[in-house]
């Protein structure tokens, strides 16, 4: 019986062990759980980007005032696709994402049809505040059916970033207001870029096509149909929108005069080009001046300067906070939301980073007006800046706008490469057509 | 625990001493009978448990999907037949595009592998000083992270201040844009894949290069033959097996080749493989297609298609190994 009976003994371990398996599995769920109630609440926010959000002084702010809140930021330095790709199987499985999430403003339309996945912010006051936000960056925020989907932090806004040394060497004006004056339009614009490639040979004019054309794109949507590769009942409009045929032109034309440094946007390479000052220019949303300080880093503290860009204002980028249903403390995530959101908060993340204001109380707030910064040889940035915002004509980004915007940039990046202009505008029609699908 | 019960009385029966002696010995055979039974199965169950948890549902979950329209965009999801199917092979370029690409790079990458595998293996083989010191050194790369690996190369080919074009620089021939070119991305991403893989395959021909026989060496040599005659002769006939073993590792290895094409090129949308897509790989394409994209439904068609190929490629691999096999 000896054989049976140590295979008992066998039997009962792996009993055992199947059991505490189980209970393993069984406790990792509700481990996040615990602090539930009156006891200390931990709100994880998670935001995207190499210099993040800006946020550290705010949240030791906000613990103090609310002793029984901890708060935990996630994700910064991580690059913006591959945030929203965690965060939309996140938020489809309905558990892992933070209890604050940021939206970017090319992807919050992606989740428009998710909106009951998030806790519509109206039901904690939100609707009193609208108010607070430029009023086009309120109906971003919030979905076709009137549920507010995500506070508004901060807009692009639009400017142009230069080195004054670069320019000093070519010949051209450093004044901000003179080299403003240079290019009244892009195809000015263009022309210096000519005027400083013939006297310099080693520098390029602008870092990459893809930057340029993001910015020229979205300025003349703005001013011309106010959306890009949708329409804005979400059909994909790529061929039909004369808009962006204009503007892959405009880049493709800069490609052709040799401007380009061909750095792919956000690679290593184009962060070392920062460092290694291979470029005069760089179209600058005002979150841009925050890479631009991280990536150059203090060697080339002085040598930025910022000037109007051509044409009329525009925006590129801006973010949102959102809460997400899988939150287990969404009163007190959507009262964070809201207090980093507010025109203070929006007010001290500018100070921090760069990330212009989305509230007009804090766009003419005079710590934000009256800034000038420091790396970027004193410029007014905060004028600068708050003068884009307010020429700003809204543009609708449709559902799968980063994806079709991928394609498109590709095949810029390939005319950058020495591919023809003309046969790249048609893949460009083709890969953006299957991307949108 | 439960398993104990049997030894205790059951309440309630009294009476003849026997009996009970004979009924609880009755029930502990039929017990042990039901545990020589049932608890093999207990002991396999974890494995199997843990294999139904993490393949068999999601592979199941997957023919699921890929026969719908499933996207986090979209509210419902409906049935869609095979239709994702139908358009990917119909009517989807840049798949076949990444069948290309995968497939190039396959074999730009295995071909020299496994010959220089098989080479550093035969020069290991003799006596050497500082022996295991070599035969370490050369298994060292497959324990460095492969992320790591490609981003030492992907700086190596940079296109400005890189080491390889520094290289043909010395020798005059004009710098290469290693991502624009087709064959050159192709090439740079062979040499990462080969650099990790080489040791280990070399390894592996090494431990089988030594239970050769030495007497087949030595009649060989009596007999004159060279050393060149006797690798060709003795040494890969009799690795026949081992260099079939290696080339199925390799096809499957390289059908699934992800981390050193995505990582050749970092920053915004280097999933796409290249401007248009030079050394974008099948398992690229399918995270493209649902991450960038958002189609599950057609994300798991991608899949299945890769499973076909991969079994295909098998099926082909495993009738090349018979004919040597049957040559001897």
């Amino acid at each position: 019986m000896s054989v049976p009976i140590r295979r008992r003994r066998l039997a009962a371990i792996a009993l055992a062990s199947v059991a505490v398996i189980a209970t393993a599995s069984a406790c990792g769920d509700d481990s996040s759980d615990k602090s539930s109630g009156d006891g200390p609440v931990t709100l994880v926010v998670d935001v995207f980007g190499d210099q993040g959000f800006g946020y550290d002084e705010l949240y030791r702010q906000y613990e103090s005032e609310h002793p029984n809140v901890k708060i935990q930021e996630r994700g910064k330095g991580l690059g913006l696709a591959d945030y929203n790709t965690r965060l939309t199987q996140q938020i489809t499985a309905g558990s892992g994402a933070g209890d604050v999430v940021a939206l970017e403003e090319g992807t919050i339309v992606q989740f428009y049809p998710q909106s009951a996945k998030f806790v519509n912010l109206a039901d904690h006051g939100a609707n009193d505040l609208k108010g607070n936000f430029l009023s086009w960056k309120w109906e971003q925020g919030t979905t076709p059916d009137g549920k507010v989907l995500g506070l508004g932090t901060d807009v692009g806004s639009m400017a142009l970033c230069y080195r004054t040394d670069l320019f000093k060497a070519a010949g051209l004006p450093t004044d901000r207001e003179q080299v403003a004056a240079l290019w009244p339009t892009w195809d000015e614009f263009i022309a210096t870029g000519q005027r400083f490639a013939t006297a310099d040979k080693k520098h390029k004019f602008v870092d990459s096509a893809t930057n340029f054309y993001n910015v020229v794109l979205m300025q003349i949507a703005g001013a011309g149909s106010g959306h890009t590769y949708y329409d804005k009942s979400n059909k994909l409009v790529i061929g039909e929108n004369a808009d962006i045929k204009t503007a892959y032109d405009l880049t493709t034309k800069m490609i052709a005069a040799g401007l380009s440094n061909n750095l792919q946007s956000f690679s290593n390479e184009w962060n070392a080009g920062f460092k290694n000052g291979t470029f005069a220019t760089i179209a600058c949303p005002a979150w841009m001046t925050g890479v631009i300080k991280g990536q150059a880093g203090e060697s080339a503290a002085g040598k930025w300067d910022v000037a109007k860009a051509p044409g009329n204002g525009g925006n590129w980028g801006g973010a949102f906070l959102a809460v997400p249903k899988s939150s287990k403390h969404p009163k007190e995530a959507a009262e964070l939301a809201k207090f980093l959101t507010s025109a203070k908060g929006q007010t001290e993340a500018f100070k921090k980073v760069g990330n212009l204001p989305s509230s007009p109380q804090a766009l003419s707030d005079p710590a934000v007006v009256g800034s000038t910064n420091a790396y970027f040889t004193n410029a007014p940035v905060g004028k600068i800046f708050a003068a884009g915002a307010s020429e700003l004509k809204p543009v609708y980004l449709g559902p799968k706008n980063n994806a079709v915007r991928t394609a498109v940039e590709n095949t810029l990046r390939a005319v950058e490469q020495g591919k023809s202009a003309e046969e790249q505008w048609q893949a460009a029609l083709k890969n953006g057509a299957a991307a949108g699908k | 625990m439960s398993l104990d019960l049997h030894t205790a009385a059951p309440p309630g029966e009294g009476g003849d001493p026997h009996r009970r002696a004979r009924d609880a010995r009755r029930r502990r055979a039929s017990l042990s009978r039901l545990d020589l039974k049932f608890s093999p199965y207990l002991y396999v169950l974890p494995f199997f448990v843990i294999f139904a948890v993490f393949s068999a549902y999601p592979i199941g979950y997957t023919v699921w999907i890929a026969l719908t329209d499933r996207s986090p965009m979209n509210a419902t999801i409906s049935f869609v037949g095979l239709d994702n199917f139908v358009e990917l092979l119909t009517e989807d370029p840049q798949f076949w595009n990444a069948v290309g690409n995968t497939f190039g790079m396959f074999v730009l990458s295995t071909v020299p592998q496994l010959m220089l595998a098989l080479l550093l293996a035969n020069a290991l083989n003799r006596k050497l000083r500082a022996q295991t010191f070599f035969r370490m050194a050369i298994a060292m790369p497959i324990i460095t992270s492969t992320a790591v690996v490609a981003l030492i190369f992907s700086m190596i080919y940079a296109k400005e201040f890189g080491l390889a074009n520094w290289l043909l620089d010395l020798v005059g021939i004009d710098p290469i844009d290693w991502r624009a070119n087709r064959l050159a991305s192709w090439f740079a991403i062979s040499t990462m894949v080969d650099w990790r893989w080489i040791g280990y395959n070399a390894l592996i021909y090494l431990a089988a290069m030594q239970s050769i026989s030495k007497d087949m060496y030595e009649a060989a040599s009596l007999d004159g033959a060279s050393r060149r005659r006797q690798f060709w002769s003795i040494t890969i006939p009799q690795l026949r097996p081992t260099i079939i073993f290696t080339l199925i590792v390799s096809t499957i290895g390289g059908l699934q080749l992800f981390t050193e094409p995505l990582m050749f090129t970092s920053g915004a949308g280097g999933i796409s493989g290249g401007s248009e897509g030079q050394f974008q790989t099948i398992t690229m394409y399918l995270l493209d297609v649902m991450n960038t994209r958002f189609r599950w439904g057609y994300a798991g068609a991608v899949a299945l298609v890769l499973f076909l190929l991969i079994a295909l490629m098998s099926l082909v691999n495993y009738l090349f190994a018979r004919r040597i096999s049957s040559d001897k």
